[in-house]
């Protein structure tokens, strides 16, 4: 319990620096953010949400800090929220979880912040893409923020690429809050494909109105330590989430998956299916809460965790949590860590399949069934490519990025 | 073509084979016979190099190569088939992505180009045929939702599909009704050539009306302790196994 100290001096000498940058509504909460950081200090592994990442080993290196403004090309819909066209103040730190000390710390810290605001009945055909690029000349920590304001029948797909586009230490935290107003729609796909040297802390907030439909899909490609956290609040009746991952990790890779998802009102539908494919000794932990409150009646929720351990050196923590207070529910949830199948493996080698291309084919196989849950097609297409390239070997950098090249 | 020597192989910590002698020449189809537990399926597996068993003595040598030396794939890129006695489901894996992944592997061990997609779903209409399997089984994952009798048969069709030169039929016939087992006999007898040799594993004579075996083996605790014709088999079908037992002892 010691990187504490650099973020605290940090903090000290540069608020002023990041205030001046920074905006009003980012600024007010910026001191409360930094006291709520210096009393929690970062989570030990007996802070429940964070038992499987060594959150301060992650963070003691030195890393000079970016405070270059946010690029933010002209397009529809995507704004820097210092130049947002709605009042932002009932949206900016609200559903963020102020216990949280990554969270924290990120609000402390971060002086530019992306929105995403798609107004009244507003169905935008196209997908909404951003695209994430770390650059850096020496270890940089970059801190993000983004607001994402789905106002009521606004429909709309959002599609976040995470890339690392130098071979440099990248720490990165993101905190992401989520706003559906009633009967909103949106799908929200958050991509990584970074390099072994990337560390991201990310924590995703999404509260639902009524009649709301919100998917979060969870791709995991290519990292080196990754701790994703997603909490959903269903505030309004009748609405839906759907939250689904792809975690693949091999070499000494980590990826932490950790949800929350709280029935507050009665007639919602939640369903989760996270899938692992962990290789060498990776190291992949899941752990998903679904919380039913006392008056969320005809709650229905899904919850499922499936895992394949590629080799006998990869670990896999699993930990699907169910908590209900209601008592008209109708709730399920699972888990399974699985090895290869020894007998699919003999049987595909008796054909003449050779073993390497045998085991690519009952990986893909098995992350198959959450690729398939991608709902805009070309997307789907482009990842069912990606996961097998990744399978063989052959993503080692993100192939259709000029930058790698 | 296939020439077994003194082989003892054993799974876990258990011997199974206990000093195999065989020799199969081309265009030679031998039926293996024996009561339950006695080491026909060991010896199969043994043969096609399923790593779940161990050969701790003797040889095997297929057109003069050292069979054993070989990974299970190569095995089968030389020509070796085995029609498995309980064909497993891989789910994900649809039956043309299976099928073309195996005939291609075999393509590229043997030097020749993989086939192009065209060429390939022509060649699997063909040979779909051959064994009247329903096309709707081929958009499926490997042997998913598939009846014990689809199973078999869809272990014909893949041999249809990799013409391979020497061929195990283990139980091919166990679950089949008697259609069914005319239908996959028959399609087995379609696809071999005069060079094709075999060794069909059967409990039955049922099967053997339509696969005439030229020798018939009979394998009891680990070892060959008879060989003779089709007759010999038919006698088994009469009479079982203990007036064999009774002449050993």
């Amino acid at each position: 319990m010691t990187s504490e100290l650099q973020y605290i001096e940090l903090y000290n000498e540069a608020s002023d620096l990041i205030k001046s940058k920074s905006c009003p509504v980012m600024n007010t909460v910026r001191d409360e953010a930094f006291a709520t950081f210096q009393r929690l200090g970062f989570p030990s592994k007996k802070v429940e949400r964070y038992r499987y990442t060594d959150v301060d080993a992650a963070f003691a290196p030195n890393y000079g800090i970016s405070l270059s403004p946010l690029t933010v090309k002209p397009s529809a819909y995507i704004y820097n929220i210092q130049e947002a066209p709605i009042d932002v103040t009932p949206y900016y730190h609200r559903i963020a979880d102020h216990t949280d000390a990554i969270t924290a710390l990120n609000t402390a810290l971060v002086h530019d912040a992306l929105l995403v605001y798609v107004p009244k009945n507003t169905r935008v055909e196209d997908p909404i893409v951003v695209d994430n690029w770390l650059r850096g000349t020496a270890a940089t920590m970059m801190n993000r923020r983004v607001l994402i304001v789905m106002e009521q029948g606004a429909d709309a797909t959002l599609i976040i690429n995470d890339h690392a586009a130098d071979k440099q230490r990248f720490l990165t935290t993101q905190v992401i809050e989520v706003f559906c107003h009633d009967n909103a729609r949106l799908d929200l796909y958050e991509i990584e494909e970074t390099t072994p040297l990337c560390s991201r802390f990310s924590n995703v907030y999404i509260q639902e109105g009524r009649d709301c439909n919100v998917k979060h899909n969870s791709i995991t490609l290519f990292n080196g330590q990754t701790r994703n956290l997603c909490d959903v609040y269903l505030q309004g009746e009748n609405s839906e989430v759907t939250l689904n991952g792809c975690a693949i990790a091999t070499g000494s890779q980590r990826i932490d998956n950790n949800t929350l998802i709280r029935h507050e009102v009665p007639n919602c539908t939640s369903d989760e299916l996270y899938k692992y494919v962990v290789d060498d000794k990776a190291v992949g932990a899941f752990a998903g809460k679904i919380l039913v409150e006392k008056d969320a009646q005809k709650t229905s929720s899904h919850e499922t965790n499936a895992n394949l351990c590629a080799s006998s050196d990869a670990r896999m923590y699993t930990q699907p949590m169910l908590e209900i207070y209601a008592d008209d529910v109708k709730c399920a949830h699972g888990s399974t860590v699985g090895v290869m199948d020894e007998a699919a493996l003999f049987y595909m080698r008796q054909r003449g399949i050779p073993e390497a291309e045998a085991r690519t084919l009952l990986k893909n196989a098995f992350m198959g069934q959450v690729i398939d849950q991608i709902k805009y097609e070309p997307l789907r297409q482009r990842l069912a490519v990606k996961v097998e390239k990744r399978f063989r070997g052959e993503l080692e950098k993100c192939d259709d990025c000029r930058l790698c090249k | 073509m296939l020439i077994i020597k003194n082989l003892h192989a054993k799974v876990g910590d258990k011997e199974i084979l206990k000093g195999i002698d065989l020799t199969i020449n081309d265009g030679e189809i031998h039926a293996l016979m024996g009561t339950n537990g006695a080491g026909k399926s060991t010896l199969s597996n043994v043969i096609v190099g399923n790593p779940a068993y161990e050969v701790t003595e003797g040889s095997i040598t297929f057109n003069g190569q050292d069979l054993l030396a070989m990974s299970t794939e190569e095995r089968a890129h030389a020509g070796i088939f085995m029609s498995f006695q309980a064909p497993i489901e891989i789910p994900g894996v649809s039956m043309t992505n299976f099928m073309r992944a195996a005939v291609n592997a075999r393509r590229e061990a043997l030097g020749k180009e993989p086939l192009k997609s065209t060429d390939f779903l022509k060649v699997m209409r063909e040979k779909r045929k051959l064994v009247e399997i329903d096309q709707k089984l081929m958009n499926r994952s490997v042997n998913e939702g598939f009846s014990g009798g689809e199973r078999k048969r869809n272990e014909i069709f893949q041999m249809a599909m990799l013409e391979p030169s020497f061929c195990i039929l283990d139980e091919t016939d166990s679950g089949l009704d008697v259609d069914a087992l005319r239908i996959v006999a028959e399609g087995f007898n379609k696809l071999r050539t005069a060079e094709t040799s075999a060794i069909v594993i059967t409990h039955y004579q049922r099967l053997l009306d339509y696969i005439r075996p030229d020798f018939v083996h009979v394998l009891i605790n680990g070892q060959i302790v008879k060989s003779g014709t089709a007759e010999l088999a038919q006698q088994i079908e009469e009479q079982g196994f203990d007036w064999i037992k009774e002449e050993l002892a």
